[in-house]
């Protein structure tokens, strides 16, 4: 491991020149310059085109969305499709729809926080039997594909009637199920100093004060990191609410999306691109907001996004 | 990543006699267990249990409402006759290996355009970080549909060309391509790993080279490659195995069908309408081990393979 997890240490953006052993002319490096930019720039639009895309379309009427015109700007853009997508379908408003994404998600973050900071400490700070053993399998957990996981759950949560709930989709969380996280917390503890515990279990602290007092404070970057990526996974989940609820009122966005491209079927695709543009602006909110925190975060633990 | 990092964080005091330090131990495997409790119930409950169950139900028939019937191999047999599952054995294999190595050489190259101390570096890397955020959500699923559908700008994009291909949703042949597409959309995450290896190469080793005259093919594949190969590695790994799961565009795209002629049937959306549709419990239990069976042999092929290629430096902890 050569990478420290300290995901606020972003590098800096200065234009400090470029070593080069030929010594080029001012007028060479500013052709240099302008070639790169043009690069990136292309790139970038041909990388943010389908957002562009997906946000123009959301104000154009459903004439306008493909048939002949390609271009993104619209002469007749309005808050239409909005105002239909937010009516929600099958009579559950979108504002429920919100409420629901929102209320797993901070169930996600919460209890991966809990539970993934604590499984952490016992990893990176406490020395037990069996402490290489489990984090050799937790490690193996990473690359394990959850499907192989999934029917048998499904099975024990229908039989203790817990199927069209919450609590299958957020007990996994409350344990450390994304082993993601807990791992990105003990790449993090392991950079902290030992001398740290030493001195304070010389003043008689326990591991409960030394977590709680010392610990936690100090990891305040990889629990941001934690936070902001187990809300944004659980507001992008598809599988487990498709797999686990049954009545609209419960639905989360996504599957709101889904029953409404079903029963829309193509018919409003203004409406239906709108709401998937709502779907998408708390995610987007949170990256603009706290961008360097998830690019530092992927670059230094590499996490997926 | 892979690396195991040192566990023992104190010096090895085995056979030290003292009481103090016996009870000490004592103390901290309880400690231990005490906090290592909730990842410890979620393994055993929602991990281990339920592997060790779907092994046993991929030997038995089972539609969740009458108990499982002992079938032995039988699952395991029809699956290699399944037509559907041999197809959806096809696309995803063909997804895997078309799509993670194009997507990995996108990000790589565009890790080394914006491995330079140029003004914008930051933003162009947002930038292109963000389909990675939002690439396997139904939003972006609906909109790739939209944008590849009947007369879509894709299409329409196309045609001022001269190439009329039609929508891409609808024709069996261009489906694979379209999501192919949207595997490569989101290099972004991959990208920013690549870039944090790169700076981590000293630039010593490229004026070196510049020196003996080696021109940027030679620094690439002597110092770039192999500098960056365990970076490659993990990239290469991870991408593999999470390309094998692709699920919720795979839905929505073809309306949880897997069509036009099963030309979207990914495995994980076949495994998905077998146990939750038809409710053959067992048959997909039996396709979820084969996956997990071929995912560790892949990565066992590709940790066996790392050691002719990858290169650690020895001293880089």
């Amino acid at each position: 491991m050569t990478t420290t997890a300290s995901p606020t240490h972003a590098p800096t953006d200065t234009a400090a020149p470029v070593y080069n052993p030929k010594s080029e002319s001012v007028g060479v490096k500013r052709a240099k310059s302008a070639i790169f930019h043009a690069a990136a720039l292309i790139l970038t639009a041909i990388v943010l085109y389908p957002g562009l895309w997906m946000i123009a379309s959301s104000f154009k009427p459903n004439s306008e969305i493909g048939g002949q015109n390609t271009s993104l700007w619209s002469n007749n853009f309005s808050f239409d499709n909005f105002v239909t997508a937010m009516d929600g379908i099958g009579g559950v408003s979108t504002l429920q729809f919100f409420t629901n994404s929102l209320i797993l998600a901070l169930g996600a973050v919460v209890g991966t926080i809990l539970s993934a900071s604590v499984s952490a400490y016992a990893f990176a700070r406490i020395n037990f039997p069996g402490r290489s053993l489990f984090f050799g399998m937790m490690i193996a957990t990473l690359l394990l594909p959850f499907h192989v996981v999934i029917i048998p759950q499904y099975i024990i949560f229908q039989q203790l009637g817990l199927v069209d709930t919450y609590v299958p989709l957020l007990i996994g969380k409350f344990l450390a199920g994304d082993a993601f996280f807990v791992f990105l917390m003990v790449q993090f503890m392991r950079g902290l100093p030992a001398e740290l515990d030493e001195a304070a279990r010389i003043d008689g602290a326990g591991h409960a004060r030394i977590f709680g007092s010392i610990m936690l404070p100090l990891m305040k970057p990889a629990l941001i990191s934690t936070s902001i990526f187990s809300f944004i996974w659980s507001w992008n989940d598809f599988l487990g609410p498709l797999l686990y609820l049954n009545t609209p009122e419960k639905y989360p966005l996504p599957l709101a999306l889904r029953l409404f491209v079903d029963q829309t079927q193509s018919s409003d695709y203004g409406a239906m691109i709108a709401m998937s543009v709502l779907a998408l602006l708390p995610v987007l909110i949170f990256f603009l907001i706290f961008q360097r925190y998830i690019v530092e975060g992927v670059s230094t633990q590499g996490l997926k996004g | 990543m892979t690396q195991s990092p040192t566990l023992s964080r104190r010096p090895a005091s085995s056979g030290s006699p003292l009481p103090r330090k016996k009870r000490q131990r004592g103390t901290d495997a309880r400690a231990g267990y005490t906090f290592l409790l909730p990842w410890l119930l979620g393994f055993i409950a929602l991990t281990v249990g339920p592997m060790i169950s779907s092994l046993y139900l991929s030997f038995t028939n089972y539609n969740l409402f009458e108990p499982p019937k002992w079938i032995g191999l039988d699952n395991y047999t029809t699956l290699f006759q399944d037509e559907r599952f041999l197809q959806s054995v096809g696309v995803t294999v063909g997804y895997v290996v078309f799509g993670t190595p194009l997507k990995l050489a996108a990000a790589l190259a565009v890790a080394m355009l914006l491995n330079s101390k140029r003004r914008g570096q930051g933003f162009y890397r947002s930038a292109f970080y963000a389909p990675s955020l939002i690439g396997a959500s139904v939003s972006i699923a609906i909109v790739w549909k939209a944008m590849f559908g009947d007369s879509g700008p894709v299409d329409q994009g196309l045609s001022f060309f001269g190439i009329n291909l039609g929508g891409w949703v609808g024709n069996p042949s261009m489906t694979m391509p379209m999501f192919i597409l949207l595997t490569v959309w989101q290099f972004g995450a991959p990208m920013v790993i690549f870039l944090a290896g790169l700076k981590q190469i000293p630039g010593e080793l490229y004026e070196a080279a510049s020196m003996d005259g080696a021109g940027p093919v030679r620094k690439f594949f002597n110092i770039t490659w192999p500098m960056l190969s365990p970076v490659i590695f993990f990239n290469l790994l991870m991408e593999t195995i999470h390309a094998f799961q692709i699920f919720a565009s795979a839905y929505i795209i073809s309306n949880g069908e897997g069509g036009p002629a099963g030309s979207t049937l990914f495995y994980t959306l076949y495994l998905y309408l077998r146990g939750f549709s038809d409710f053959r419990m067992g048959y997909a239990s039996a396709m979820a081990w084969l996956l997990v069976i071929v995912v560790g042999i892949i990565t066992l092929i590709f940790f066996r393979t790392s050691k002719s290629w990858v290169h650690y430096s020895g001293d880089s902890k």
